[in-house]
């Protein structure tokens, strides 16, 4: 069974297809790339599999589970969680007070509001091991305004990670970060755990064929190539249509 | 390097410090100590000025309710005073009617009335865009005036709830006419509210209130229930808000229309921006700053001191929140730092602050 | 009944030309003006500066009414709220809630806080009686002048140049900015007019609506129920939104007194929880 599946979505705005009969299928363990031309619906669709975005018609499955009409942060809670192409932090906070709160939400300590943040060592813990894992220890008493642009880029990632999903979707984690900054971020991705599904959009080709081992392709709104990275390389009409130009640049 | 190669005693030295450092953000600082120490000398300090330094107390509970939504959860309102009024005529018309006489049950229960209107409206509020809610939230309080003014018969109208007979605090402390047990009163409620007030903010729900505030969309991203939070919050600030209201009915044994008005509100906001939005104190010194200013303004032109009140509100604008909480921010940093000097205790506090593992 | 309705059209009409100004500073810049009701007074207590005491006539004094609260507006944009547009919602709540608190207070300092009347010329007094149904010859001009403000407005907006910029400027302000438009040119000269508006409607509603130092605090919040139940996309919303209040205030003040605004309120609550865009906003808000 798939851990994530679409079934003939679809999203239109007014007059304009956004997506149509998107069958996406992301298996267990899968790192899974999602790519395709500016303006292909990538970001739609995204918007579709967390909940933003409401579509017009198809299903959207879950671990067989039909979550289509599940509301954004119950789907957190099923397993499913993002990260922004535009970072979406909180930036007052800081990093380590940012993680605190995720898995404290996690672990439904949310809503107390008696106890003071940091008592249970269970969530420090737990927050150690995140601060650890993305590389933001020197970091994680500055408030998260101020943090260098790749560090901003980790924690954007490791919010979403905190929450422990089954199916982590990243929307363009490369985007913006500078070449200095790059190696560290694409580290801690390459060591995201294996039993995470990772479903991956990305512009970044060297990024999407190192890191992917199925590829989707997106064009003008539905699936248009479906395969291993070698396969999909290999395709001509993905060469025609996207890849061509890319890769030979 | 990732978790996998950190062994337990790796860890176990950070987990500490996170944990100190988390749980020192939420300890009562020098300069709070020394702000509660004085406010509760200024009970001999100033046995003259109880009156005033009573309706300080109330305002700045009421403050402290805006503060809540406004500060931590970025909700503007301009109809705080619905649940301030219902709590006040509830407080007044249960004594009135001799149906609860103890007046810290009394206190007790209009504060949970004043939080279930809050709840109720709470589902209006969270809808729509700012002005939307500055409409709800002021047509809210609008309607409950219009209704008191309607069943003048039990409200006394206009005229206001005459005939309030309060009963002696623990059926002892009399409310005199120069406040002196009412100071007394008020500040405590005041002080039980804000300990209270400042265990719900340290809380992990605290925690996720600055988070929606500062960004809803990914709020939700990390499974956070967005509505329900703020529902909770706007209940808790409606019930505090109604104590205020309640504790203004108790020790004036009155109660008319205007606690209902838009004034009433909007000085509200005036009190809390004057002293700062999101970090508690800033009702509690904005409502002392405000009631001063008023006493000294009323005293040069009685009539007129709306106007400067209006004035303070434009030129605070004009320079910038952000420019003001700057300065302060200047002069408390100044102030903690006397502090941490003359207090061997805070010494650990910054001693908390991390150095990497 | 027809009275009722004639009543209620004619203050409605009032309603809207006092608020429209308010609406296309909301819709243009996102702007919350509470301040709008004190420009309208200042019309108003213009006129009766001018009628009352100085002894121009009432037909010249409205005209001169709305370029006085226009110069005003004006001179209040290009200084003062200018500095507050990019502002977050509460600075401006918080600014134009001041300069309310100022306007009130410095008008009953100058004029006094008793009640004024603008002495309106004895043939505009008493009443027309058409098929029993009694028509005040005032109100009537109310609904004549009003009305054929709204179709002038209406016809600038469609047919001018400066209409077409402005529209643009509302629809979205980058692309009119792309397009060469001065947005901040077409907001100064909307905030100025839209103030004269307010001007004239306060002059002409000293004696309906009654003219004191609180009309700002007053009606504010018709103000503010006209803009958010009519919706800021067009002027057709908030001059509907108009006539519905204004119809539904003077019903409900005959028909049931004691509750007051009670019903206004609550009508308004409840058009904003069912389309919190607005009555007659665009269905597709993004």
């Amino acid at each position: 069974m798939p851990i994530l599946e679409t079934i003939r979505l679809e999203k239109r705005f007014g007059g304009i297809t956004a997506n149509h009969d998107v069958n996406l299928v992301v298996e267990k363990g899968a790192r899974h790339a999602l790519i395709g031309p500016n303006g292909a619906g990538k970001t739609t669709l995204i918007n579709m599999l967390t909940g933003v975005l409401k579509p017009t018609a198809g299903r959207i499955m879950l671990e067989g589970r039909d979550i289509t009409d599940v509301v954004p942060h119950e789907r957190v809670r099923l397993g499913m969680a993002r990260t922004f192409q535009i970072n979406q932090l909180f930036l007052d906070l800081t990093p380590l007070e940012s993680i605190g709160l995720v898995v404290s939400e996690r672990l439904g300590l949310g809503a107390d509001w008696w106890r003071v943040v940091g008592t249970r060592s269970s969530v420090t813990d737990e927050i150690v091991e995140v601060v650890e894992r993305f590389r933001l220890t020197d970091v994680m008493h500055e408030r998260t305004a101020r943090l260098p642009y790749g560090k901003q880029r980790l924690l954007e990632i490791a919010l979403a990670f905190t929450c422990r999903p089954r199916v982590l979707l990243l929307d363009e984690p490369a985007a913006g970060v500078p070449e200095a900054e790059r190696h560290e971020l694409l580290a801690t991705i390459e060591a995201l755990p294996a039993e995470v599904t990772v479903l991956l959009i990305e512009h970044d080709m060297d990024l999407v064929f190192s890191f992917a081992d199925r590829i989707s392709v997106l064009v003008n709104g539905s699936l248009f190539v479906d395969g291993a990275p070698e396969e999909v390389a290999r395709d001509p009409r993905v060469k025609a249509v996207y890849l061509g130009e890319e890769l030979d640049a | 390097m990732t978790v996998n190669t950190l062994n337990a005693k790796n860890l176990a030295a950070p987990a500490a410090n996170v944990s100190a450092y988390l749980k020192s953000r939420a300890r009562w600082s020098p300069f709070e100590i020394a702000f509660w120490v004085f406010a509760f000398a200024t009970i001999w300090l100033f046995p003259g000025k109880h009156l005033i330094l009573k309706d300080t107390a109330i305002l700045a509970l009421f403050a402290l309710s805006l503060d809540l939504i406004l500060g931590y959860a970025g909700i503007i309102s301009l109809g705080q005073a619905a649940f301030f009024g219902l709590a006040g005529y509830f407080a007044g018309l249960v004594a009135k009617y001799g149906i609860v006489n103890e007046p810290v049950v009394a206190l007790v229960l209009s504060g949970v009335v004043a939080a279930a209107l809050g709840f109720a409206t709470s589902f209006l509020v969270l809808r729509g865009s700012d002005l939307t809610r500055l409409m709800v939230t002021l047509g809210v309080s609008l309607m409950l005036g219009e209704v008191a003014n309607r069943y003048s018969n039990i409200t006394g109208g206009a005229d206001g709830l005459q005939g309030v007979d309060i009963e002696p605090l623990f059926g002892r402390f009399r409310f005199d006419l120069y406040g002196h047990n009412g100071y007394v009163y008020c500040l405590s409620v005041l002080f039980v509210c804000f300990v209270i007030v400042r265990r719900i903010v340290y809380s992990p729900f605290g925690l996720s209130l600055r988070a929606v505030k500062g960004n809803p969309l990914r709020a939700a991203a990390i499974g956070i229930p967005v509505k329900w939070r703020l529902v909770a919050i706007y209940t808790v600030s409606a019930g505090i808000a109604g104590i205020a209201g309640a504790l203004l009915t108790q020790t004036t044994a009155f109660c008319s229309l205007d606690v209902f008005s838009l004034e009433r509100s909007a000085d509200l906001l005036l009190v809390l921006i004057i002293g700062g939005t999101g970090y508690l104190y800033g009702g509690l010194i904005g409502a002392v700053i405000y009631k001063f200013l008023q006493d000294w303004i009323a005293n040069l032109t009685p009539q007129y001191w709306q106007f400067w009140i209006g004035l303070v509100l434009v030129v605070l604008v004009l320079i910038g929140r952000d420019r003001m909480r700057n300065w302060i921010g200047t002069v408390r940093g100044a102030v903690a730092g006397v502090g941490v000097r003359l207090l061997p205790r805070s010494i650990t506090l910054g001693g908390a602050a991390p150095d990497g593992p | 009944m027809l009275t009722i309705l004639f009543d209620g059209v004619a203050y409605g009409m009032l309603l809207f030309v006092l608020a429209c100004g308010l609406s296309v500073t909301l819709g243009l810049m996102n702007f919350i003006n509470l301040a709008h009701g004190a420009f309208a007074m200042a019309g108003g207590y213009c006129t009766v500066i001018l009628v009352n005491r100085i002894g121009i006539p009432f037909a010249l004094g409205l005209p001169i009414a709305f370029l006085v609260t226009a110069l005003i507006g004006g001179l209040f944009e290009r200084t003062l709220y200018v500095h507050v547009y990019a502002r977050d919602h509460l600075d401006q709540v918080l600014f134009t809630i001041g300069l309310v608190f100022m306007s009130v207070a410095a008008v009953d300092y100058t004029m006094g806080s008793s009640q004024q009347f603008v002495q309106i010329p004895e043939a505009l007094q008493g009443q027309f009686n058409v098929f029993g149904v009694g028509m005040g010859k005032y109100r009537l001009l109310i609904i004549v002048v009003c009305g054929l403000l709204t179709v002038s407005l209406q016809l600038i907006l469609a047919k001018t140049r400066f209409g077409s910029r402005l529209r643009a400027a509302v629809d979205d302000q980058r692309v009119a900015r792309g397009l060469g438009i001065n947005v901040g040119a077409v907001f100064a000269v909307t905030f100025a007019f839209g103030s004269g508006l307010a001007g004239l409607g306060g002059a002409l509603g000293a004696e309906i609506l009654g003219l004191d130092p609180t009309f700002p605090l007053k009606y504010m919040i018709y103000f503010l129920i006209v803009v958010t139940v009519g919706g800021t996309s067009s002027i057709t919303g908030p001059f509907l939104a108009s006539i519905l209040l204004g119809i539904a205030d003077v019903a409900g003040k005959y028909y049931v007194p004691k509750l007051g605004a009670f019903v206004i309120y609550a009508i308004m609550i409840a058009v904003l929880i069912w389309r919190p865009q607005g009555l007659f906003a665009r269905a597709t808000a993004r």
